[in-house]
């Protein structure tokens, strides 16, 4: 090795020169309430070659930082302070011609969403040509598939000739991933670019960005939710918070010594950090039943809910009439016992939701019996499947989509009781201030609407609506899915607490093993509509049985890695 | 996709069958008898008008008069009208009129509504898309009979710019002026839709990717933005085509253009079944024609839209 190569890389920056430099950056947008100050004081650097994450919750001001550094704030916001450097040069006043210039060849980005980021009109290969032929490099047939093929999409030649909907999520993150790569840019920009997609998936696309920026020498700047995935992923970690920069550092020391208040909480409530069941509950739970033994042999015996065999097959039309069997369950049987929480697990398409709602009796099992208090549903009458209803209620994954925009949250709380004419006006509104208390949202939330709450706010309406007839079984389908890790941790606590002190029984629907670990006490994982896995959660996590476990398992970001004892 | 435009073409046959029947039973309907109409205040002698009512299959019960239409019209005998001129060759005469019109008209609103529409929209909120927001409004609000004439006074008989009215000389340039007043309307519905459609796009993750890719602003505009706005306006205009051919019935009459519009129109007063029945059909067929040729172009803009086998 010469003196040259120590000091010079290819591109001719000092290798001790950082790539990218933000100092003091300060973003502000125009509202209709006024400026914000999205970022404030925001320091970041990043050297040739190196990963730094930057890691917050939703509105911290990651994505926007981020989004600053390629010139892409949204059209209300601006550059309001401070510099954001690429080389030396300062590019956060550049004008337009030269951050066309920089994008795609000096500063790539793999976007967030890959549902919503590629064109649905335009082939994959196109969608690659174009970027290939904008910044000047040969974009014949070949040099696509070669981009794709590196990204990891078999058979490239004959996958750029299909179109984004004919692509699986994975797929199409790995050609996001592929075009923003395919010009060699010095910066990856990567906004939470496994998010959407299932852990094991997102297992192999992280491993395969890391391989390929190493292999490219290509800085990455890691925007995510997750600490465990920066933490595992990144060379620095920086948090985010409000806007603010709050601590950075080397990943494993932030993880293991965070200083800044924030960061602990975060720290703590991690998910994929997390290894214990959330003990509130338990350790009540635990001494009543050392005390009345006999007892709580007798509760152990009591299924609340057996699925025997349930299968449900959908009919797929292939068009002039013809269909075909697709088995979404293909006899699952397992039992829930009262006041516990069984979780399943399982990636999209493996049947856990299909499950879930045959249990809520809101699709029909094509064979095999629910038994609900030993009783078989499927020979329930109307009014007595009524009745069913009140005992076991759902909170479903999206608390924007379902709570009703045009309802209070008085009223929606409300409305299972006027339904099933439980009390008269008073009662019902002394049930409700009760059922905010229990949820902990102020009295004062009764007059808002939906959409003037928060995420997690809404969650809360959706359990106390869940709470309201005073049901046995809490079906949860992805319940915590779509909310920050810190309000994910208050909303499984605030679970954990309505258990025991309700004797309340879950059904956990979750494709996040890392929530199991914290609310379940049994697991059932599912893989292409079969059960292949149960057990009690110590036993799944401790000693997997079937590789598709182990396979999950490892794909928790952050898994392996060793910490202290008093954060964990 | 030949299966499915082949299914599509199947159901003309019902479309048509229903369309004429319904039309022959209203002209049908009609209150007063055509033949004594024709002759006005100097009725003819009986005998005469049994004999006309025999020609014209006048005296034979509605079925038995529409049974005879549909068995002419599969022979390509259209018969002749009140004035024993043959049908077919009035519609030779008057379609291609119209045709030339419609085509003007759907040019010039596609044309302009699309272009004002996307600058509009890349602009929301500036002068530009205030002035041409309100100014479609206006012309939304404002009848077509009115607008005609105005533009008539204006360009025809003031400026001089253009024949005030188009008579036997049909060509491409004396059609521009109804053209116009044609267009106008559709033109500012055009125009607010490829706006809002725009606009739509413009916050799309998928322009923003593609801006991220180092793409040139009138590449991702043009390809990105525009390409995707267009699935909903492509589908307006297909519906107006048929618009266009059918209801310039007040335009033809304001600027005297010798077409479907105003031969419609007579013979609706004349009660004259076969000519109207004949009229519409063929209307029917363009609307169903212009209406497959959306469903395939929207397939083309829309990939995501398959036609199944």
């Amino acid at each position: 090795m010469t003196a040259s190569d120590v000091t010079i890389t290819e591109a001719g920056t000092p290798a001790n020169r950082p790539l990218l430099e933000i100092r003091d950056l300060a973003i502000t947008f125009n509202t209709s309430n006024g400026e914000v100050n999205a970022v404030r004081n925001a320091h970041l650097t990043i050297m040739p070659g190196e990963t730094v994450a930057i890691v917050g919750e939703s509105g911290s001001g990651k994505s926007t930082t981020a989004l600053a550094a390629i010139g892409l704030l949204p059209a209300n916001g601006r550059v309001s302070g401070g510099q954001i450097l690429l080389d030396g040069e300062d590019i956060s006043d550049a004008p337009e011609k030269r951050m066309i210039e920089l994008r795609g060849n000096t500063i790539g980005m793999v976007p967030q969403d890959p549902m919503s980021n590629l064109n649905p009109v335009w082939k994959i290969g196109y969608q690659v040509k174009e970027t290939l032929r904008a910044n000047g490099r040969p974009s014949g047939p070949d040099d696509i598939a070669k981009v794709l093929a590196e990204a990891g999409l078999p058979d490239a030649h004959r996958r750029a000739k299909q179109y984004p909907h004919e692509f699986s999520g994975g797929m199409r993150q790995r050609a996001l991933i592929a075009i923003g790569l395919s010009c060699q840019p010095r910066l990856l920009i990567a906004d939470e670019p496994t998010s959407a997609l299932d852990v094991t998936v997102q297992r192999q696309i992280l491993d395969h960005l890391e391989g390929m920026t190493s292999e490219l020498g290509t800085a990455v700047l890691l925007i995510t939710h997750d600490l465990g995935l920066a933490a595992e992923r990144a060379d620095k970690v920086v948090v985010m918070y409000r806007g603010q920069v709050v601590e950075s550092g080397p990943s494993l020391e932030l993880l293991q010594n965070p200083q800044h208040p924030y960061t602990r909480r975060l720290v703590e409530s991690a998910p994929s950090l997390a290894s214990r069941r959330i003990q509130v509950a338990k350790e009540q739970g635990v001494e009543a039943a050392d005390l009345l033994a006999p007892a709580a042999e007798a509760r152990a015996a009591d299924n609340v809910l057996q699925i025997q065999d349930l299968r449900k097959v959908y009919k797929l039309r292939q068009g002039l009439g013809k269909s075909s069997d697709f088995a979404a369950v293909d006899g699952v049987s397992f039992e829930v016992l009262r006041g516990t929480t069984t979780a399943i697990v399982g990636e999209s398409g493996s049947g856990k939701s299909t499950v879930a709602k045959m249990v809520l009796q809101l699709e029909k099992p094509t064979d095999g019996k629910i038994l609900f208090d030993s009783v078989d549903t499927s020979l329930l009458k109307p009014s007595e499947l009524f009745k069913f209803r009140r005992r076991v209620q759902p909170i479903f994954q999206d608390p924007y989509g379902s709570l009703d925009p045009m309802y209070n949250i008085y009223r929606t709380i409300e409305e299972p009781l006027r339904v099933h004419k439980i009390g008269n006006k008073a009662s019902r509104e002394k049930k409700v201030r009760e059922l905010l208390d229990q949820v902990a949202l102020p009295q004062s939330t009764m007059q808002r609407y939906p959409n003037e709450l928060s995420g997690g706010q809404r969650q809360r309406v959706a359990i106390a609506r869940a709470l309201a007839l005073d049901p046995e079984v809490i079906i949860c389908d992805e319940a915590v899915s779509a909310l920050d890790v810190l309000v994910q941790a208050q909303v499984l606590n605030l679970l954990a607490d309505l258990q025991s002190n309700l004797g309340l029984t879950y059904l956990f629907i979750t494709h996040d093993l890392a929530v199991v670990r914290q609310i379940a006490d049994h697991v059932c994982v599912m893989e292409k509509g079969r059960l292949v896995e149960t057990g009690s959660t110590d036993d799944v996590f401790d000693a997997p049985q079937q590789e598709y476990t182990q396979a999950l398992l490892n794909a928790i970001p952050g898994a392996k890695l060793m910490l202290p004892p008093e954060v964990a | 996709m030949i299966q499915f435009i082949f299914r599509r073409l199947l159901q003309v046959i019902p479309v048509f069958l229903g369309t004429t029947l319904l039309v022959y039973f209203m002209v049908f309907a009609l209150p007063g008898d055509p033949i004594r109409a024709l002759f006005g205040d100097r009725p003819p002698s009986e005998a005469v008008i049994a004999a006309l009512r025999q020609q014209y299959n006048l005296d034979q019960p509605f079925w038995v008069q529409y049974g005879l239409f549909l068995k002419n019209l599969f022979t390509f005998n259209l018969g002749v009208d009140f004035t024993g001129q043959p049908i077919a060759a009035t519609l030779g005469r008057v379609f291609p009129v119209t045709v030339m019109l419609a085509v003007e008209a759907l040019v010039i609103q596609a044309v302009f509504g699309i272009g004002f529409g996307l600058i509009a929209g890349l602009r929301k909120g500036k002068i530009f898309d205030s002035t041409v927001l309100l100014a479609s409004l206006v012309v939304i609000a404002i009848p077509i009979f009115v607008l005609g004439f105005v533009l008539q006074l204006v360009f025809g008989v003031y400026l001089g710019w253009a024949k005030p009215t188009v008579g036997t000389d049909v060509s491409w340039s004396t059609l521009l002026l109804p053209a116009f007043a044609l267009a106008l309307v559709s033109f500012a519905y055009v125009l607010r839709l490829t706006r809002a459609s725009v606009i739509e796009n413009s916050t799309a993750d998928y322009v923003r990717t593609a801006t991220a890719k180092g793409l040139s602003r009138p590449r991702v505009v043009m390809a990105h933005i525009l390409r995707n706005s267009m699935i909903p306006v492509v589908t307006y205009l297909g519906a107006s085509l048929g618009g266009l051919m059918g209801g310039a019935i007040v335009t033809e009459g304001i600027f005297n253009v010798p077409g479907v519009g105003q031969k419609l129109y007579q013979a609706i007063l004349r009660s004259e079944g076969p000519t109207v029945v004949a009229i519409v059909s063929v209307l029917v067929l363009v609307f169903v024609i212009a209406n497959l040729l959306v469903d395939l172009l929207y397939a083309w803009l829309d990939p995501r839209i398959r036609y199944e086998k």
